[in-house]
């Protein structure tokens, strides 16, 4: 077992394309660290880099104490799971997770046994002498597992492992790779884009964009901090709401009221107000909080959920533009969805006891502790500059 | 849907029957005493086997047999062994020169044959190699690589990348890989390539005929041809087609043999898909 370390790492194609930006990360030994971003933004090329399979243009890269820069793949002892599984179909279950203790030499008894060990944790003892094609997705999603586990090596790489299981067997996988993770305590990189993982199994999640690393943080501090408007946007679902605010005299001026600028801030001008749906609470439920602003909002649309109710709302403030804003759009297609100019739409996420009604208006209130503020030039969160 | 298949089986019919009408022929004709060759009927009005065992007492026929076997399944394994490492390397990696290596490939394959047998047949005799089963290999070589680099790459290109990654990820050498993951997935175009190779070599006239003379190396496409009449007036037609019958025989059993591992579809469940 070992850490992982990126000492300003780049990978910059032939075409001159940089897929990965001077990239500095501490993985320690044992942690499960998540890379997520949108497609394109590095994510799978900096874990092809760790697994020796992508070349590195520039820094250094190392796995425990030694620089692998030039290590070939199998020389770095590490065990890969890959988005498509990567079977080897001429071959049983069994050779499929012995392959790699038989390349390295083992003997035929102490491979039977540590590939029926790792059978029995996945579940797959009655599979053994089956192939690839007849087995169910799971299933080989399991072999692909079995495959990494067996050889006990210093990390493991997830390539998203699971975005081709469907979703009742993806949120059942989730659960056991956390399981088989804790059980270990191997070093683990694992790659997603899909946000759910990454905030239920890391210990820590990297949050890249356009080859840059955003912020790498605990899920919590991810989501209760976000550095900038892209990690604010990327993370939590439905995701947060942005509109343009004005700031005045220490007050920020909303569509739907004044708030205090928080202690320590210094903005003034055009921000960009960031609000995340369950910041909003019915105040007919609730009643007065404090360091909560009350206001009407003409509720157009109720979703109800069974466990909770979403209500959208317009506000009469600008669409927040930016390119961080931008490429999230496009990142979940709704890049062509016209937005209103100069009505925003937001989210509030309801208690499910909620009587909202669609076309008429709701008292909600809004938690303003909770109010993210961003600088419109360059994304940054307001509250974190600095500090 | 009746109708459809009906006509489907009526199509498949004409086919049979224009493919398989000449072999027929031959067939009879090789049965048949020297008396009734010429008679024009399918079914032989007398049957005997006096060609077969004839071809066989003639030291000829058996030379040039053992001359084909050996000649063409030389020149198979060889030429197969090349391809494979050259298309493996057309497939996966990028490197200059590339299209220009697949374009030349594709030219040798244009090439007509006769055109080189006269230079050939000069060098070949002024080097020794002129009669020998090597002088022979090299030109089937030369012909069949191409149609062999290119069937081969293509299936090579089908077999998921990440298959090798994964070896090699698992500790295997590039050459570990290519031996354990690459070649057995493989193996269904390589059986493929090995026949088609095996059949150019086999039924190969113009060289044969060219660059041997004797039995050391001539191959039975070319030993047919100067088969002897019983007398100078006399066609060895019974002969011809008694060597004919017998010589497609062991492409028969190639094909018989290997149809089982020319089956597509041995990627099945490497990747979802």
């Amino acid at each position: 077992m070992a850490g992982i370390q990126f000492d300003d790492v780049t990978k910059r194609y032939d075409d001159g394309f940089e897929a990965v930006k001077h990239m500095n990360l501490e993985i320690s030994d044992g942690e499960f660290m998540i890379l997520v971003g949108p497609s394109g933004c590095g994510k799978s090329t900096a874990l092809r880099m760790i697994a020796g399979l992508e070349d590195i243009t520039d820094g250094e890269l190392k796995i425990g104490e030694s620089v692998v820069n030039d290590k070939a793949p199998k020389d770095r002892d590490i065990a890969m799971v890959f988005q498509n599984y990567a079977l080897y179909p001429h071959m049983t279950v069994r050779d499929n997770m012995g392959f790699a203790l038989k390349i390295a030499g083992e003997d035929k008894g102490s491979i039977n046994q540590k590939v029926e060990e790792a059978a029995r944790i996945l579940d797959l003892s009655g599979h053994l002498d089956r192939k690839p094609a007849n087995l169910s997705g799971g299933q080989r999603q399991r072999v692909a597992m079995g495959r990494a586990i067996v050889r006990s090596p210093s990390a493991f790489l997830m390539d998203e492992p699971l975005s081709n299981l469907d979703a009742k067997l993806r949120v059942q996988m989730r659960t056991e790779v956390s399981r088989i993770q804790q059980r270990l305590g191997v070093t683990t990189v694992y790659v997603t884009h899909d946000q759910t993982e990454a905030m239920t199994l890391g210990d820590r999640v990297a949050v890249m964009r356009g080859g840059q690393l955003q912020q790498v943080d605990t899920p919590k501090e991810l989501y209760n901090h976000p550095r900038n408007i892209f990690v604010a946007g990327f993370i939590g679902s439905p995701s947060m709401n942005f509109f343009t605010a004005h700031v005045e005299d220490g007050k920020v001026r909303l569509p739907f009221g004044e708030v205090d600028l928080p202690q320590g801030v210094q903005a003034g001008g055009e921000v960009i107000a960031g609000i995340r749906p369950e910041d909003f609470e019915d105040a007919t439920l609730t009643g007065d909080l404090p360091d909560h602003l009350v206001f009407e909002a003409p509720i157009d649309l109720v979703e109800s959920m069974g466990s909770e109710i979403y209500a959208y709302f317009p506000v009469e403030a600008p669409v927040a533009q930016s390119d961080e804003l931008a490429e999230l759009a496009a990142d979940s297609g709704l890049a062509d969805v016209p937005s209103a100019g100069e009505e925003a739409q937001v989210v509030a996420r309801l208690a499910p006891e909620s009587e909202v009604k669609e076309g008429s208006k709701a008292r909600l209130s809004l938690d303003t502790t909770k109010l993210h503020l961003f600088d419109p030039s360059d994304g940054s969160n307001i509250a974190h500059r600095g500090g | 849907m009746d109708r459809k298949i009906g006509r489907w089986v009526a199509a498949d019919v004409v086919v049979l029957v224009f493919g398989l009408f000449p072999v027929l022929w031959i067939i009879s004709l090789s049965l048949k005493t020297p008396a009734t060759v010429a008679d024009g009927r399918l079914i032989p009005s007398e049957f005997s086997f006096d060609n077969y065992s004839g071809i066989f007492k003639e030291g000829v026929f058996t030379d040039a047999l053992r001359n084909s076997i050996g000649i063409a399944l030389i020149s198979t394994l060889i030429a197969v062994a090349i391809a494979a490492l050259a298309a493996y390397a057309i497939a996966r990696l990028e490197f200059p020169g590339k299209s220009l290596i697949l374009l030349s490939a594709l030219a040798i394959a244009m090439f007509p044959p006769i055109s080189i047998v006269g230079p050939l047949y000069k060098v070949w005799a002024s080097v020794g190699l002129y009669d020998t089963w090597l002088g022979l290999i090299i030109p089937y070589m030369t012909f069949t690589l191409p149609l062999a680099i290119y069937t081969l790459s293509a299936f090579f290109r089908e077999i998921p990348w990440e298959l090798e990654q994964a070896a090699q990820v698992d500790g295997a050498t590039p050459a570990q890989a290519f031996r354990k993951i690459i070649m057995p997935l493989a193996a269904p175009g390589i059986f493929t390539t090995m026949i088609l190779v095996f059949i150019f070599a086999w039924n190969d006239f113009v060289f044969a005929v060219s660059l041997t003379s004797t039995s050391a190396a001539q191959t039975v496409p070319a030993a047919i041809s100067q088969f002897p009449g019983a007398s100078q007036f006399q066609q060895p037609t019974g002969s011809i087609a008694a060597a004919a019958v017998i010589v497609t025989i062991p492409i028969i059993i190639m094909v018989l043999l290997f149809q089982r591992r020319i089956v597509a579809g041995l990627t099945a469940g490497a990747v979802k898909g």
